[in-house]
């Protein structure tokens, strides 16, 4: 007995029960979201593009998908100005504390999401009054620094020490050499930090959560508040077309730039 | 007046060491005359390359003074002070070709365009890379590569080049070339270099004078020569090579000398061993290697093991054999803290 085809049948479960989970529950949203039915009943008895059609009608959905937007882009910016140097002075420059430093910015990963919501709430918004949109990007930016300083982190560690110290001696000033042979040697890095942190913030619950308003909201906290009233199909299809958003932007990247080479 | 001049430096360690005290370079002071190729060498953590970074400004000293052509350097920041460096790594830009490698402190210094590009491919050039301009440094062998860090730190015509230890990551034949290639870029472009090292053949073979660290301080700064075969120190002649090293009192066989001298050292070479029986210190063979064209002992006497050596066609001993060791007292090196002690 070889021994070799049992294991083989068994990791070959394994991993089709691992795909059905991760990939089972987009089956059937997406399914959902081509119903022709008025609520929402899976498996549907009739498909249609109504629905689809539906939620550009939506004007709540069109106002939320606008702030889902800039607050994505704005976070993925403002995580990107504070996570590179702080990832740069941890990986090139020793110091006490350091390791600390390193656990408090992986904070925002470890603490629900709901905990870190609920704090921006009782300090930003009830104590300090800050305006909706501001709070959001205070909290989305938290909770995508712990993305941007680990993916630059990893690109950094890949690079050689060296040859900013080269570029030093050649009469480029340490800011310039950072430019000049930093930054288009850790691209990748930053590329797929920057995509990283843009689809975690667009897909962001929890914090968003607390922080949103009356008036002010992002997409996924919008299509909860219309669950609540309206349990028809729309909001399978605009899953659908969220979920096919992030898949579009992943692969392009992954394409282009080797995303997953760097997160 | 010399061209580089360091006075007193001390650099501290970069991460304090528990329990170690004092400095990773300590009260240094050393001068390289203008047009000079002078090594520094020492065996790994004697701080020689500590001191070449401070030359270079990518260190602050805790104390001392840099001076170069009659400036203070001390605290100009290293890329105001126009000193190439190249590194043991090489260091070159991944994502910049050879040509924009090279011109890279050209650009800096911003060059028009025409002269920008003949001196870049002059200096690729002068390194026999003209034709890879367009190449990336991953494409090349590490020859090659160290080529192009030489001509990039050149082609910005420095004050003062510092080379750390730039052909220790080549192969040993390679490593011979380069010498030779080193030493004619220095000559044509007359640009004085600060070479780091701990191969003292290396140093021998390149430097108009050596300067020998140990543990943050200069044990001997001297010529080749004078290095070679008057060592200042018991640790500069067990470093470079004189295998058999002898304190005063503990001599093999009787010698007058002057009061200073401390020990006695003599290279393998001047121990011949003979067969057994002749005149001179009797030994046991401890072990025997062959070295091509003589074999190479070691012996057991009652003064100690020493090393001696034998034509290769006639020493028929092995190991356990009685053999007698002549050491031709005039190949001795003495050794003192008095530098006058006469030449031997």
């Amino acid at each position: 007995m070889t021994g070799g085809s049992r294991p083989g049948w068994f990791c070959a479960a394994a991993l089709a029960l691992a795909l059905i989970f991760l990939v089972g529950p987009f089956f059937v949203v997406f399914i959902a979201g081509f119903s022709g039915e008025e609520t929402l009943v899976f498996p549907p008895r009739s498909l249609s593009w109504r629905w689809m059609a539906h939620i550009f009608t939506v004007e709540s959905f069109a106002a939320s998908l606008r702030t889902s937007l800039v607050v994505a882009v704005v976070s993925t910016v403002a995580a990107l100005l504070l996570g590179v140097p702080a990832a740069y002075v941890l990986v090139r420059r020793n110091f006490a504390g350091k390791e600390l430093v390193r656990t408090l910015l992986t904070l925002p990963i470890i603490v629900p999401g709901i905990i870190v919501g609920l704090a921006l709430l009782n300090y930003m918004v009830l104590v300090y009054d800050m305006p909706v949109t501001a709070s959001l990007l205070v909290g989305h930016t938290a909770m995508l620094l712990p993305y941007t300083v680990r993916v630059v982190s990893g690109s950094l560690n890949n690079l050689r020490l060296d040859i900013e110290d080269a570029a030093v001696t050649l009469g480029a000033t340490r800011l310039r050499a950072f430019w000049l042979v930093v930054v288009p040697n850790i691209r990748g890095g930053l590329i797929s930090a920057a995509v990283l942190a843009f689809i975690t913030s667009f897909n962001q619950v929890p914090v968003s959560l607390f922080l949103t308003g009356p008036g002010i909201s992002t997409l996924p906290i919008e299509m909860l508040a219309y669950m609540e009233t309206n349990y028809d199909p729309s909001i399978a299809a605009l899953s659908t077309l969220m979920v096919l958003f992030t898949i579009i932007v992943v692969a392009g990247m992954e394409r282009f730039f080797g995303f997953t080479r760097h997160v | 007046m010399s061209y580089l001049r360091i006075a007193g430096l001390g650099v501290a360690y970069a991460k304090p060491r528990k329990g170690a005290a004092g400095n990773a370079v300590d009260a240094l002071s050393l001068a390289v005359p203008q047009g000079q190729l002078v090594s520094l060498l020492g065996p790994s953590g004697c701080g020689k390359t500590t001191t070449m970074r401070a030359i270079a400004g990518l260190l602050a000293p805790a104390a001392g003074r840099i001076e170069l052509a009659g400036q203070d350097i001390t605290h100009l920041p290293a890329h105001k002070r126009d000193i190439g460096l190249v590194f043991q790594s090489y260091a070159l830009f991944p994502h910049l070709s050879l040509f924009d490698n090279v011109a890279f402190g050209l650009r800096l210094r911003k060059m028009d365009a025409a002269e920008l590009t003949r001196r870049t491919l002059e200096a690729l050039t002068s390194v026999g890379l003209a034709d890879y301009a367009d190449r990336l440094p991953a494409q090349l062998s590490g020859g090659q590569q160290q080529r192009v860090a030489l001509a990039r730190a050149l082609v910005i015509r420095p004050r003062l080049l510092l080379l750390d230890e730039p052909l220790s990551n080549l192969d040993a034949r390679l490593r011979v070339e380069m010498r030779a290639e080193l030493r004619r870029l220095q000559r044509e472009s007359g640009i004085t270099m600060l070479y780091v090292t701990h191969d003292q053949d290396e140093a021998l073979s390149l430097s108009d004078r050596i300067v020998v660290m140990r543990d943050g301080r200069i044990e001997q700064d001297d010529t080749p020569a004078v290095l070679y075969n008057r060592p200042a120190t018991p640790f500069v002649a067990t470093f470079m090579g004189f295998e058999n090293l002898f304190e005063r009192a503990r001599l093999p066989l009787a010698m007058n000398l002057p009061p200073a001298v401390t020990h006695v050292a003599w290279r393998a070479q001047a121990v011949a061993v003979q067969a057994p029986g002749h005149k001179g210190l009797q030994g046991t063979v401890q072990s025997r290697s062959y070295a091509g064209d003589r074999l190479e002992f070691w012996v057991q006497t009652a003064a100690g093991a020493l090393r001696g050596v034998a034509p290769a066609d006639a020493a028929p001993w092995g190991e356990g054999d009685a053999v007698s060791l002549a050491i031709d007292i005039g190949r001795a090196a003495l050794i003192g803290d008095d530098r006058t002690i006469p030449s031997t």
